[in-house]
């Protein structure tokens, strides 16, 4: 017999070690190690049983399942207070976190997780545990004075057994309400203590297990030790009863196990014998939570990807009815328009409801950042107290994956060189606590994403001054914008020196780029000793699009709105011919490249004068250029589809779409366009810097 | 004769017409066919010639092969015979446009021979049958449009 393959469910596994991961780091995060809260100590604790449970049950994951149980040891020293929570302990566990974090991903992309860390992890698990010995190993064999307590005189009813039940480090309180637990459970018959350690005689029908099962509702299974016990007869041979002690310690030791990996299932039903008022209740509450999770399901995000875009089709099918409509008599077909009208409002109802599916609130991200503030703040000996706003606000998945990277260049950014040392900000009569606060909310279509800190501000003229002597395109007439923007140009860097946070000028242009790439703005405020906004706005969502149609000859193409800057037609005096088909146009001083559509896509029966065509103006990064067009045909939401399924590439087209009129239509690269003709152009125009115009046709 | 037994021993296929040319595709590989329409295809630039554009259908966007220019008919015309069959094929739905479809046909496979080994450039062949006294070429429909060569470089070659 094979055992049952249980790889199908490693993928829920994984999701849910790794959910109870980032659950775990954000409760560490918020413990104050002055005052433990114990009921975060406990969800902590949780957090590894669970996990550790989870990959025994696999049985193939045995790093995972190592580590966790260290890990587990040493929060449940902590956990019952005979370790002291220190600030280190907090950062192991941290370090512990992440290691686990690897471990899961090592394990999901099946490869063999590297083995060096979990070691170091190991050492540094050990040595926390080491750092009280006396305490930290479990009182775990009992010295012989149990044959000297054996109970002699009592008469145990039929059925029954006695049990001696030992309680190791239990406070009184507690041990009040096992004591009333046990008077349900069976009969008390005697009880006396040593030291820490309190011993309860009970007699009772239930197995050893069982009043473990109970009792672990209070307290830790490593806090109790029961069993049973034999009545002695005075002149009994005194072996025999540590004989019986010993073998059913063992056997209370296996029953420990099973129910540790009962535990481990929160969902699963503890021993339905245990049967009292208040695990009645606690079994109850842990019932509903169990229940409450199961209020979610999980879905691969290509099904909902599917869904989305066929929910986009219905909305244009039932705009193209709409069209159709319009041609019928209203009197005639009234009830069919009406109809068809009701349908659409429907639909866009249904459409709603299916792109809030791929909505996760920016919470999702704003999570891993406390950390990051308190690991860098710590490295650089700066004090940042971190406030996040607006975490409820949804957005897009996939979006969300995406900005985490940037924000959290953002966010190293302000915490080394916006926020200052505390003595320069007791200095400069301000709290030595520094403040970031990152931000998002929903603004028109958009979403708003900032992140504030209240440090030094930038200096105009330093950055100025700094960029020009990096040879970047710099002058001093720039407004204050531009000149912030000069945080983001490739290989700028305002710091004294390099440190391992920032300064090295690589990050701030990827963090620009990847935010171009998602559709987003940025822009920047900052006041010299007040601090510094950056903001970005998002769209909500990458499935849909605002575009421009276009046309050209008898082609449609559609073009994102956010590369445009604006449309025009020129006048002759705007034109600088060049060559044959090739042209300058001249906008406020600036000299645009102006691309043919219809010379890239060779398109037949176009508009050859320029003076009659559209112009585009598009932006792509730092550079503009101007697309001649037929016609603009007007603004719409589009779907984007990808054509990778189909072609590997189709040069200067990001995707394709369907028209209101069920047409194809091609979306413009605009960044392809340019790559593809070639052109490089400055970013700013002549304001502050005469333009370098090249035109380095191939 | 039990269904299984008839699968066993025939070839289920569709035949359609390119060029006065007889050609036979697996039956399950058909997913309809239509009417072609070239208003309603969107020319796509700086592809293979034999790539028509794409298509809406039903809410897909799918590429239009004409079968004719793919496999080197000198004149293209458009009739109303003129049909798109669309695959389905394991990944992705195409569309072929060929000359007219014919009929479905059960053909015995061992009536089929082996297509000639020597100087066989259409490795899309599967094998020749007679079918209605004329020669019929039964085909490996993914080999002939022959996706992985839908590529920009593969444009300087085309034209």
């Amino acid at each position: 017999m094979s055992s049952p393959d249980l790889s199908e469910f490693h993928d829920t596994f994984f999701d849910e070690a790794q959910e109870l991961l980032q659950g775990m780091e954000q409760t560490l995060l918020c413990l104050d190690p002055e005052s433990p809260d114990h009921e975060s100590l406990n969800a902590i604790f949780r957090c590894a049983h669970s996990i550790k449970g989870g990959a025994a049950a696999f049985g193939v994951f045995d790093d995972l399942v190592s580590t966790t149980h260290k890990l587990e040891n040493i929060l449940d020293l902590v956990r019952n207070g005979k370790m002291p929570l220190t600030h280190e302990a907090i950062s192991v566990f941290l370090k512990a976190k992440d290691v686990l974090w690897d471990l899961v991903q090592a394990y999901r992309e099946q490869r063999e997780p590297g083995s060096e860390s979990a070691q170091e992890l190991l050492a540094m698990l050990q040595q926390l545990g080491d750092a009280k010995p006396g305490e930290a190993k479990p009182a775990a064999a009992k010295p012989p004075e149990e044959k000297a307590e054996a109970i002699t005189d009592v008469a145990i009813p039929d059925g029954e057994k006695l049990l001696k039940v030992t309680l190791i480090d239990v406070s009184e309180k507690d041990r009040l309400s096992l004591h009333n637990e046990m008077g349900i459970m069976g009969t008390h018959i005697r009880q006396s203590s040593s030291g820490n350690e309190h011993y309860y005689w009970i007699s009772s029908a239930l197995p050893p297990e069982d009043i473990i099962a109970v009792c672990c509702f209070v307290i830790d299974e490593s806090q109790i030790q029961v069993k049973e016990s034999i009545p002695v007869v005075q002149d009994v041979v005194k072996e025999a009863p540590a004989e019986v002690a010993d073998h059913n310690s063992t056997q209370s030791t296996q029953s420990t196990q099973s129910i540790q990996s009962i535990q481990s299932k929160p969902e699963a039903t503890p021993p339905a014998k245990a049967v009292s008022e208040a695990p009645v209740k606690q079994l109850l509450a842990k019932t509903s939570a169990a229940n409450k999770e199961s209020g979610t399901i999980r879905v691969p995000i290509q099904k909902v990807d599917q869904l989305v875009n066929q929910v986009g089709e219905m909305v244009i099918n039932q705009s193209i009815l709409m069209q159709a409509n319009q041609s019928l008599d209203p009197i005639v077909h009234a009830s069919l328009i009406q109809d068809i009208e009701h349908m659409g409002s429907a639909l866009r109802t249904m459409q709603e409801a299916i792109m809030a599916l791929r909505m996760m609130p920016m919470d999702y991200a704003f999570g891993r950042f406390p950390r990051l503030v308190r690991e860098t703040a710590g490295k650089l000996g700066k004090q940042i107290e971190l406030i996040t706003k607006g975490g409820g606000t949804e957005l897009d998945k996939g979006l969300i994956e995406r900005m985490i990277d940037p924000l959290t260049h953002l966010i190293r950014n302000s915490i080394d060189h916006g926020i200052e040392m505390p003595e320069k900000r007791i200095a400069a009569d301000k709290d030595p606590l520094g403040k970031i606060t990152i931000s998002a909310q929903h603004q028109g279509g958009r979403i708003i994403i900032e992140v504030i800190d209240d440090g030094a501000g930038m200096d105009r003229e330093k950055l100025i001054n700094k960029a020009i002597e990096k040879g970047l395109p710099a002058s001093h007439n720039m407004t204050d914008d531009q000149a912030f923007m000069l945080i983001f140009e490739a290989g700028f860097s305002t710091a004294e020196k390099v440190t391992d946070v920032s300064g090295r000028g690589v990050g701030m242009d990827v963090v620009k780029r990847n935010i171009q790439e998602l559709g987003g703005l940025t822009q920047i405020e900052s006041e010299k000793g007040k601090g510094t906004t950056i903001r970005i706005s998002l769209p909500l969502t990458l499935a849909i699009m605002d575009g421009m149609t276009v046309q050209s000859g008898n082609e449609r193409f559609v073009l994102s709105l956010s590369h445009i800057v604006e449309c025009l037609q020129p006048t002759a005096d705007q034109l600088r011919m060049l060559e044959e088909n090739k042209a300058l146009l001249l906008l406020r001083g600036e000299h645009l490249p102006i691309i043919n559509l219809w010379e890239i896509f060779s398109i037949p029966n176009t508009e050859r004068d320029l003076k009659k065509s559209i112009i585009a103006v598009l932006q792509v990064g730092k550079s503009r250029y101007a697309l001649a067009v037929d016609q603009l045909l007007g603004q719409h939401q589009v779907v984007v589809k990808n054509l990778e399924t189909h072609f590997k590439r189709v040069p200067c087209v990001s995707g394709a779409t369907i028209l209101g009129d069920g047409s194809v239509a091609l979306i413009l690269d605009a960044a392809a366009i340019l790559e593809q003709n070639k052109i490089g152009l400055t970013a700013y125009g002549s304001g502050f810097n005469t333009p370098v115009l090249q035109q380095e046709r191939v | 004769m039990s269904q299984e037994k008839k699968d066993e021993l025939n070839y289920h296929c569709l035949v359609f017409c390119v060029d006065g040319q007889e050609f036979a595709i697996d039956i399950l590989k058909v997913q309809e066919i239509r009417e072609y329409q070239p208003v309603n295809v969107t020319r796509v630039a700086h592809l293979p010639s034999y790539i028509q554009g794409l298509i809406n259908l039903r809410g897909q966007i799918i590429p239009i092969i004409d079968l004719r220019i793919k496999l080197r008919v000198s004149e293209v015309e458009y009739t109303p015979q003129t049909v798109v069959i669309i695959l389905g094929l394991s990944d992705r739905i195409v569309g072929i446009v060929v000359d007219s479809v014919s009929n479905v046909e059960l053909i015995a496979k061992n009536t089929i021979e082996p297509p000639p080994n020597v100087n066989n450039p259409a490795a899309y062949l599967i094998g020749l049958t007679t079918y209605k006294d004329q020669l019929l070429q039964i085909v490996d429909v993914e080999k002939l449009i022959d996706h992985e060569h839908w590529t920009l470089s593969d444009i300087s070659q085309e034209e």
